[in-house]
């Protein structure tokens, strides 16, 4: 059986050359790549075997899926759906039951150590992984088993990439991110959190471990550096508010008619690192900030466990209730500053009756 | 230490503060203040200004004064630990204390003793007294290195990666802490140490100025520590 070429798969499933050309020029540009490199996507395209993908599903809420198959351009979808020969993905696949679980075993014996292993959700470790069952057995076990003979791990959303809601404290079912599920094979992993990721960011990570076979380059947490290399305050529109120190109070008052900065209502976007705020959504006609919304931080670890989206400060854990730095830090002050003016008193108290006594 | 000669019958000095320390000392102070205020206001900024952005920079302003002050004090910082191996032997006091002694955790007992009005009367030092020493190095040499530390890291994410900034604090601090937000938390932290740590440091140096016949406040200015004899203590520092 001779396989075809991405190329080869998408004429046959109607795009046409200059649809084709069309994606490879702007996947050449969401990557940050020079003109030069369209053709070099368009060339591993057109000469490449597909790349066998299992997409497996853990706890997740498939907003993953959902996302990947709505990448703005219509095209870029159809585009990416036929670049990777999704083998395995229960959500989207035609097949169902013991049909579709034997997919997983046919790929592994006949990809070995070749395919691409893209995990949405992760497993929860408690109670011998029974919270996550697929096919009978716990997803903890399909997951070692693909990543034992997999190429390399692309850990989809922060569910993958952190834990996210599922892993939430107190974690009764010890929810685990992939790079920290004991006993996997160390493969190596992409990470391209977010909950869920930029469509368009998807479809890119794909585009380039497909054109140069190996992952973009990554920074110190494991994420693509071209999509998560600067903070959604960096390139927010609303910046110059930010500056000016134009803010939103409260939803619905003049500053957030105006479009001011939302920070003061609790907006993540100086500390989450995503591309929202330059590629966007649903085709780059909007996100959060620009709805008038503060980011919640989704693409952050442990953005779920940092109290009110509401609130710029976090709340801290460990003090019995939750409070922010400066409740805390206020309390402490308060405390300190009475301790010493008591302490004072005292002081004086004794000084003067040394004197009264030093004077007899 | 080289005493001086007592000018009263009751009175005598040592020079202490070194013209660098005492210059160090009150920049530092300045720098805290504006690094708090402004720290403060990062967190919880002051109402919103009115009409065009391009007419304001409030916030740019409040966020440049922390940043100058946090360089004055990184500079100063590190300044200090070149003086405490440059200067007298009091300057090293505060960055390596003696906490291998006995009699150094003895001490400190006793001054806690002092402090609790359970003792009669202070012990005499020409520098720091042991619960000063060992205060001032967790409190202040350790919570300064925390905050340059985590400031810098802050201050990276900014200027983004290829800075000096980014490259030898953003990349492994934001990391350790799991993300940006943590370390702006744990900075915030800081701040409340540091006003805590202030509280008691103008306190203690006020009560001993008027309780233990020896000088704290003019000694950061002139740099020389008078004693006086108190009552019922030895006269011998």
């Amino acid at each position: 059986m001779t396989v075809e070429t991405f190329y080869q798969v998408m004429r046959r499933q109607g795009i046409t050359r200059r649809s084709f050309t069309k994606f490879c020029s702007l996947t050449a540009a969401a990557l940050g790549l020079s003109p030069a490199h369209a053709q070099q996507i368009a060339t591993a395209m057109e000469t490449k075997p597909r790349l066998p993908v299992l997409w497996l599903h853990g706890l997740e809420c498939t907003c993953c899926s959902e996302s990947f198959i709505r990448s703005a351009h219509p095209l870029a979808k159809d585009v990416i759906l036929s670049m990777i020969s999704l083998d395995y993905d229960d959500t989207i696949m035609a097949a169902a039951g013991h049909q579709a679980e034997s997919i997983i075993d046919e790929t592994i014996a006949k990809y070995n150590g070749n395919y691409i292993l893209a995990c949405e959700g992760n497993p929860p470790l408690n109670q011998e992984g029974m919270s996550c069952i697929i096919g009978g057995r716990p997803y903890l076990e399909q997951l070692r088993k693909a990543a034992a003979n997999c190429k390399a791990i692309i850990s989809w959303g922060s569910c993958a990439s952190w834990g996210c809601v599922q892993a939430a404290r107190p974690n009764p079912t010890q929810a685990t991110p992939i790079h920290k599920v004991p006993g996997l094979a160390p493969k190596p992993i992409i990470k391209v959190p977010g909950c869920p990721p930029i469509a368009e960011v998807m479809t890119a990570v794909v585009a380039y471990i497909v054109t140069f076979e190996r992952f973009p380059e990554l920074d110190a947490q494991g994420r693509p550096k071209m999509f998560y290399s600067q903070r959604i305050h960096d390139k927010c529109y609303r910046r110059p508010h930010f500056d000016a120190g134009q803010f939103v109070e409260a939803f619905d008052d003049e500053g957030a008619r105006r479009g001011y900065c939302l920070y003061k209502v609790g907006c993540k976007g100086p500390t989450t690192y995503n591309a929202c705020s330059t590629v966007r959504w649903n085709g780059g006609l909007s996100f959060p900030i620009q709805a008038g919304h503060p980011c919640i931080g989704c693409s952050e670890d442990g953005f779920w466990d940092k109290g009110d989206f509401y609130n710029r400060l976090s709340r801290i854990h460990g003090f019995g209730i939750e409070a922010t730095a400066d409740e805390i830090g206020g309390t402490a002050a308060l405390a300190v500053g009475g301790l010493a003016a008591v302490h004072a008193g005292i002081s004086a108290v004794k000084r003067a009756r040394e004197k009264t006594g030093a004077d007899q | 230490m080289a005493m001086h000669a007592p000018q009263q019958e009751m009175q005598s000095a040592v020079y202490v503060y070194e013209a660098p320390v005492r210059i160090w000392h009150w920049i530092n102070a300045l720098a805290i203040v504006v690094l708090c205020v402004t720290g403060y206001f990062i967190g919880s900024p002051p109402p919103s200004v009115g009409g065009e952005a391009s007419d304001h920079y409030l916030f740019g302003t409040i966020r440049f004064a922390h940043f100058v002050a946090a360089y004055a004090l990184i500079i100063g910082f590190l300044f200090r630990i070149y003086w405490a191996w440059a200067g007298n032997d009091h300057a090293r006091e505060i960055f390596l204390p003696p906490l291998a002694r006995g009699s150094f955790w003895r001490e400190i007992l006793h001054e806690i003793r002092w402090y609790a009005m359970i003792e009669k009367a202070p012990k005499r030092y020409a520098g720091h007294n042991p619960l000063a020493i060992i205060s001032m190095h967790i409190l202040f040499v350790w919570l300064a290195v925390f905050m340059i530390v985590t400031g810098l890291a802050l201050y990276g994410e900014g200027t983004g990666p290829g800075s000096w900034q980014h490259r030898f604090f953003s990349d492994w601090v934001i990391p350790l802490f799991g993300q940006s937000q943590t370390v702006h938390t744990w900075h915030h932290l800081g701040l409340w140490v540091i006003v805590c740590f202030v509280i008691v440091h103008i306190y203690a140096a006020v009560r001993e100025d008027i309780m233990s016949g020896q000088s704290i406040i003019s000694s950061m200015f002139s740099g020389w520590r008078t004693f006086r004899v108190v009552k019922g203590e030895r006269a011998e520092p």
